[in-house]
């Protein structure tokens, strides 16, 4: 029992590492009705830019973090200025496809500034078990997991402020709900989704951290994307809590189909086993456990 | 004029009521349509009146009553049943695919008349070959019919909003259909594109029998053409005759020009 | 004034409903044709023959699998690479297990199988569209290829599920010289490309391009929905499944599953978008044009790394060629769907307007 247990919570606290970069992808979805395909891309530059300017310049983390999060930001303004605004009033589908490109373009530009070989990077806590609770319970829960999952907690909880308290946030879900009848009421479009794209990159940066001080900076960070993704589908693209739960689901399924169900097919299942539940999820409900259903007006 | 005779009544709707979540779209209505006829559904926007068509060709389906067509009772239809019997309709905002030439679009409406697989659409030879030309002709009778010859080849999304109209009709002759649903075939024309519509609306009733259902706008135009008129207002149904009795209808006069409650 | 099509006037239906109704245009593809078939195999070098011939037709009849149902249909797939292994390794299992199974009807039984793989992770799409159905064709991706890794009856027990292909035979001769692989290539390509011009244009055709279009209209016309777009997966597939086959015979004569990455399948994407979507000429251009990118910037930067090093001692990073060939792919396909959505086939149509008015422009 003990052992599930285990397993169980393992898989919660990695959901909710894939719940952060899903929430990157909700956030821009809300907001601009963009899928942001390129979401892993800005994880992956994001960690390689900190750690490079760590351990190639030599910079120590204070003034690394603020540069790297700069970084980011430009990213994003650029991204929302060069890539998106020509597309505006494009279907969805083809502004998906354009953040495809967009990925491309960042996972090469991170390789050339910062080389192609993996890093390491700490955030000074380790990944090692609790050891009192190993010691009197015999549970292992990982240090760092709990530490990520704080971290995720805490970015959550801003995040909702933001939305909720901010004037900046009730213009942004003005936007949500009605592109047209927010620049009616004089709200700036293009001035929020700016922002939007900041703070997206705000949250890769933070993502890109934690999955690198777990997994290691290298290109493999990039598919923390496709993590993300069975995670969207299941919480629903345009919700935030849908992020968080569907990220705790997939994480826990996943967890224990990998240690129960894996042995008994070869083992490797983590690669796809989450599309299959998100996709027997969608066929009973293809708006997401949080997603609003659409009625079709002809 | 033809020999155009109404005949029996070919579709009925008893008692159907439609609801979005709380919303009432349609609150038991029933109506019939008799063979041949030009039938209208009038009423101020929001009365339910593209619901009632979205209703009778499968779009939605209504939680209450049954629809009958030619003898056949259902609690609803679904849009290909719909046209597999022969209903084929118009949408309100212009419903054509925009990717798509013209004679394209309209070929689409032949779709449900196509007996070859698409095995032998890949070979080309022989049987889909004849099939094609046939429906070809069939399709250049109703691009003849319409006057829309000249725009044959350009992409429909190029064209001005009252041609674009005509080739959803097209589209929908095509499928030589029993029932033709018109959801405001003259909305945003000009009265020469209306009186253009108008007649090709008549010809198509009269040449082909074609019965018709149509919503306008336009009183004048519904008064002119139409048998007999239904009129909703809020998802009922307030009115029922021929544009005679509907002039003189004070609850129709109250919805139209508004009174106090 | 030689490309015009004064005069040329139409008495049938049949007549116009050619491919190509402008006479000038059936005598250049006529000529391309027999240059192709004729020309090409005698003058092309190995080189040219196996590193760019070759993969451009594979990859154009990959391109062209998912333009059908991505350009015509609309149901945007990623699991492109995915059927094209399935099409490698059921065209392998073919040949290893049912003796004397004759070359062409391996590759068709291959396209079967894909077909039937690409019709069942086609059924989401029944519920969900657009970017929903986009990921969960990335379940197909990563599923197919783990499935073939994990069961090693896939490719006959070899390592982490390696295959080495057969030997080409056609009618008892073995195909073994580029020339005679590229021939056979083409032949297939080419059947396989005027199948498809043919089906695109026809009811099958319209009635994919319907559903893509809108799909409400196309159910209230009388298309089956359902039936539609698993049709469009399948033939879809079949097209792919074909290429992966070709790709493992004719091209590499050595695949594994993980070779059938989810960067292929993007990059089939990629030549769709770039060639144009809806256009079966653009799925051979977007081919030929991602094929020979990344050739022409290592050429390049080899060449500037030369000039560098002789004049400044200074070298270029081994890396830069693959980083750039990511940057050049994905600023292109930004810059194309900004610019022109429609990619180089409509470029090539609005060249070929111009060259109609040619000299006098108005």
């Amino acid at each position: 029992m003990s052992f599930f247990f285990e397993v169980l919570v393992a898989g919660l606290l990695s959901g909710v590492m894939y719940a952060l970069v899903a929430l990157g992808f909700v956030l821009i979805f809300k907001a601009s009705g963009v899928f942001n395909f390129a979401q892993g891309a800005m994880v992956f530059f994001a960690a390689a830019t900190y750690a490079g300017l760590q351990q190639e310049h030599h910079l120590a983390a204070w003034i690394a973090l603020p540069l790297a999060l700069a970084a980011m930001v430009v990213l994003g303004l650029a991204i929302e200025r060069v890539v998106l605004r020509p597309l505006v009033n494009q279907p969805q589908i083809t502004l998906f496809m354009a953040t495809i490109g967009l990925a491309f373009f960042i996972e090469g530009m991170s390789q050339m500034f910062w080389g192609s070989t993996p890093r390491g990077l700490s955030v000074g806590v380790e990944d090692q078990p609790f050891q009192w609770l190993s010691d009197r319970y015999n549970v292992n829960v990982s240090q760092f997991d709990v530490f990520a999952a704080v971290i995720s907690g805490i970015l959550v909880v801003l995040l909702a402020l933001f939305f909720q308290r901010t004037r900046i946030g009730r213009a942004l879900r003005a936007v949500a709900d009605d592109h047209q009848a927010a620049l009616s009421v004089g709200i700036p479009l293009q001035y929020i989704w700016a922002i939007v794209w900041a703070v997206a990159g705000f949250v890769a940066l933070v993502a890109g951290l934690l999955w690198g001080a777990r997994n290691g900076v290298g290109f493999s960070l990039t598919f923390t994307a496709l993590k993300a993704l069975p995670v969207l589908i299941l919480g629903g693209f345009e919700s935030i809590p849908g992020a968080i739960v569907g990220g705790l689901i997939i994480g826990a399924s996943e967890k224990i189909a990998e240690v129960y169900l894996g042995p008994h097919v070869g083992g490797g299942i983590e690669g796809w086993f989450a599309y299959v539940i998100a996709l027997a999820f969608l066929l009973v409900r293809p708006e997401g456990l949080f997603g609003e259903r659409h009625i079709d007006r002809v | 004029m033809g020999e155009r005779r109404i005949g029996d009544v070919v579709l009925a709707l008893e008692h159907v009521s439609l609801a979005f979540g709380g919303v009432k779209a349609l609150t038991d209505i029933s109506f019939d349509v008799r063979e041949h006829e030009v039938r209208a559904i009038i009423g101020p926007n929001g009365a339910g009146k593209s619901s009632m068509l979205n209703v009778i060709n499968g779009v939605y389906r209504p939680q209450q009553g049954t629809i009958t067509f030619r003898g056949e009772p259902r609690r609803g239809m679904d849009p290909h049943a719909a046209a597999a019997m022969g209903i084929a309709r118009t949408f309100q905002n212009i419903a054509l695919f925009r990717g798509m030439t013209v004679l394209d679009n309209v070929m689409t409406g032949r779709n449900l008349k196509i007996r070859t697989s698409f095995l032998e659409h890949a070979i080309w030879w022989g049987r889909a070959r004849r099939e094609e030309l046939d429906n070809r002709r069939k399709v250049e009778e109703v691009i003849d019919f319409l006057e829309i010859q000249h725009i044959r080849k350009t992409p429909v999304g190029r064209l001005p909003y009252g041609l674009q109209k005509r080739v959803e009709l097209a589209r929908a002759l095509a499928a030589e259909p029993e029932l033709l649903l018109l959801d405001e075939p003259m909305a945003g024309m000009n009265v020469e594109e209306k009186q253009d519509m108008c007649r090709f609306v008549l010809d198509v009733n009269e040449q082909y029998g074609t019965t018709i259902v149509l919503i306008e706008h336009d009183m004048g135009v519904v008064m002119d053409i139409s048998d007999r008129v239904v009129v909703l207002d809020y998802g009922r149904k307030i009115g029922d005759g021929t544009p005679g009795d509907v002039r003189g209808n004070q609850a129709v006069i109250d919805a139209y020009l508004g009174v106090a409650h | 004034m030689l490309y015009r099509e004064a005069g040329q006037f139409k008495t049938t239906y049949a007549a116009d409903q050619q491919i190509f109704p402008i006479r000038q245009d059936r005598i250049a593809v006529l000529a391309l044709v027999f240059v192709a078939f004729a020309v090409v195999p005698w003058v092309a070098n190995q080189y040219w023959l196996s590193a760019i011939l070759i993969p451009v037709l594979i990859f154009s009849l990959a391109a062209l699998g998912l333009n059908i149902l991505t350009g015509y249909a609309g149901q945007l797939s990623l699991g492109t690479a995915a059927f094209m292994a399935v099409g490698a390794f059921a065209a392998y299992n073919l040949d290893l297990r049912v003796h004397g199974l004759p070359l062409p009807l391996v590759l068709v039984l291959a396209g079967v199988f894909a077909a039937a793989v690409g019709a069942v992770f086609g059924l989401p799409s029944l519920r969900i569209k657009g970017f929903y159905l986009a990921v969960a064709t990335l379940a197909a991706q990563f599923f197919i290829v783990w499935a073939l890794v994990k069961f090693p009856w896939f490719s006959n027990d070899s390592s982490s599920g390696v295959i080495t292909t057969q030997k080409m035979r056609l009618f008892g001769k073995v195909l073994d010289t580029p020339a005679q692989k590229y021939l056979f290539t083409l032949t297939v390509v080419a059947l396989l490309a005027l199948a498809a011009k043919n089906m695109m244009r026809s009811p099958t055709g319209r009635a994919f391009m319907a559903v893509r279009d809108m799909d409400v209209a196309a159910a209230v016309i009388g298309i089956p929905l359902m039936r539609t777009k698993l049709l469009a997966f399948a033939i879809s597939s079949f097209y792919c499944g074909v290429a992966g086959a070709l790709y493992a015979y004719a091209y590499l004569g050595t695949v594994e599953p993980e070779g059938f990455t989810l960067d292929l399948s993007f990059r089939i994407l990629f030549m769709v978008i770039i060639g144009g979507m809806g256009s079966i000429l653009g799925s051979f251009l977007g081919a030929a044009f991602i094929v020979l990118v990344p050739i022409g910037l290592n050429v390049s930067t080899q060449w500037l790394n030369g000039v560098l090093q002789s004049g400044l001692q200074w070298s270029l990073p081994g890396s830069l060629t693959s980083n750039l060939e990511l940057m050049v792919f994905g600023g292109l396909i930004i810059f194309f769907l900004i610019v022109e959505p429609h990619g180089l086939a409509r470029l090539w149509q609005v060249g070929k307007e111009k060259l109609r008015l040619w000299p006098f422009p108005h």
